[in-house]
């Protein structure tokens, strides 16, 4: 951090800058954000959160299943990461924490997981950018492995964290017990490679790719709604589908 | 022709008296009072809202600019792997263009939903929807238009073809926004996916139904300047006075 006053612009030089840049953009329209309606565009996403939470999403309602048949070609399922090249962890060392507003805090290996009842389905994946594609998951339901550690009536929120940069997603506890949301450790019935988030990573077909947040270190259960690496940027924090 | 601003907000100037043509102006038509207020705001609140729907959804179009699963083939497309120009957009990015879209589409949803409360208890509805008897008073009216047929065909508030016109885009608009919920909640709202095709077609339609409206607004813009002028003012101020009888 330098010293504000070694800046060539002080802050209120560039709030002044982007007023002016939102007003011009205002009247061209070019690739607009928003300017000063940007608090406004906030206010209407916390209500289509709100909307999307509360009335349209059901924890009963499951989303349609695909036969194995129809899975998309894996060279042509993209995968994300903000770390490049792809982070990697030894996964003997490795273990999921999961903590907060919880009962019994616990420390997960992957062979722990493994050992639970497991889930696979095959699913459509839908990306925030608007495309689709089918693959198949196995995991442990996240259900299960709350019913673990017992949340105390505080825990409203999970925060997923991971070892991708700063990578991290908050979730409604609703979306997170619905029964195909799972901690998933095996891709069209292989385990996970690192372009998929090895060695584990939360998957459900009732939210969008963003929200399935890969190379899970940490489960934390929060009384506050927490932020995600993209929604602190401006993408919907639900991202329900 | 601009008509005075102040009109929305203080009486007309001139109260009409449409039997008896002002002295002054003597081989002026009368004016008459052509739009509610209610239609004339969800006129104007809708084309802007339609053209920052538009905008925001070509940026939204920017992140994956394909139709069809991942990996192919991807459905015919004039715009296949194409984006769209600086100036169409609106948001800046896809986060951008999402807050648009999603912000935006309460208001478009309300306010056609408010102008069609409107035309069914005024009963306006009855001088817009185009019914199977209006079939061939549209064939009479585009043989006019195609100097087929020599005397403008009898006609109420609205020809119909424009009956045609205003009915059509009224389902278009219906078809947007339940193709945008199909393509926004594709599981909750599973059963509205699947009236579509599922979600990959929905989406398809979705931006069909963009180069449709882009169509209409051309073709509606062209015709209010090149054939009845005074509808413009008609649609500001709600007050007609043009070359076309305006009652029933």
């Amino acid at each position: 951090m330098t010293d504000s006053s070694d800046r060539p612009f002080s802050r209120r030089d560039l709030l002044r800058l982007g007023l002016t840049a939102g007003a011009a953009s205002l009247a061209t329209a070019c690739g607009w954000q928003g300017g000063p309606l940007i608090p406004a565009l906030r206010g209407a996403a916390h209500l289509n959160d709100w909307v999307g939470e509360k009335v349209l999403f059901s924890r009963h309602r499951l989303a349609p299943q695909y036969p194995v048949s129809a899975r998309t070609p894996e060279k042509d399922f993209p995968a994300y990461s903000i770390t490049r090249p792809l982070p990697t962890t030894d996964s003997a060392a490795w273990a999921l924490e999961v903590g907060g507003k919880v009962r019994k805090p616990t420390r997960f290996t992957l062979e722990m997981l493994q050992a639970l009842p497991r889930v696979t389905y095959t699913v459509k994946h839908h990306c925030v950018e608007g495309w689709s594609a089918i693959g198949t998951w196995t995991g442990v339901p996240v259900a299960s492995v709350v019913a673990m550690v017992e949340p105390t009536d505080e825990a409203k929120y999970l925060r997923f964290d991971t070892f991708d940069a700063n990578y991290y997603n908050g979730w409604d506890r609703e979306s997170a017990l619905h029964p195909q949301t799972i901690l998933a450790y095996a891709y069209n019935d292989r385990p996970l490679t690192p372009a998929h988030g090895a060695p584990l990573r939360l998957y459900s077909p009732v939210k969008l790719g963003y929200k399935l947040t890969k190379f899970l270190t940490r489960m934390t259960f929060t009384r506050e709604r927490p932020g995600g690496y993209w929604e602190d940027q401006g993408y919907p924090w639900l991202g329900g589908v | 022709m601009i008509a005075e601003p102040a009109a929305e907000k203080e009486p007309p100037p001139e109260p009409p008296e449409p039997q008896t043509p002002k002295p002054d102006a003597p081989a002026r038509r009368p004016l008459v009072k052509r739009h509610h207020w209610i239609v004339r705001f969800t006129h104007w609140a809708n084309a802007l809202l339609l053209l920052g729907m538009i905008g925001s959804g070509l940026q939204i179009y920017h992140a994956f600019p394909h139709f069809g699963l991942r990996g192919g083939p991807y459905y015919p497309n004039f715009r296949d792997g194409k984006y769209f120009p600086d100036w169409a957009r609106l948001g800046g990015w896809l986060a951008g263009g999402l807050s648009w879209h999603f912000a935006l589409a309460w208001p478009f949803v309300i306010t056609g939903l408010v102008y069609l409360i409107y035309l069914i208890v005024s009963g306006e509805w009855r001088s817009l929807l185009f019914r199977p008897r209006d079939v061939p008073r549209a064939i009479q009216m585009q043989l006019y238009y195609l100097r087929l047929r020599r005397e403008h065909p009898p006609q109420g508030k609205h020809n119909a073809l424009q009956k045609a016109a205003y009915t059509f885009i009224v389902v278009l608009g219906a078809l947007s926004v339940l193709t945008g919920f199909a393509v926004y909640k594709p599981v909750q709202l599973h059963w509205l996916t699947a009236l579509f095709g599922g979600y990959e077609l929905a989406r398809y339609w979705h931006f069909w139904a963009v180069w449709i409206f882009v169509g209409f607004i051309v073709v509606h813009v062209a015709l209010v300047l090149l054939v009845d002028p005074a509808s413009l003012r008609a649609m500001i101020t709600g007050w007609y006075r043009g070359r076309f009888p305006s009652h029933d």
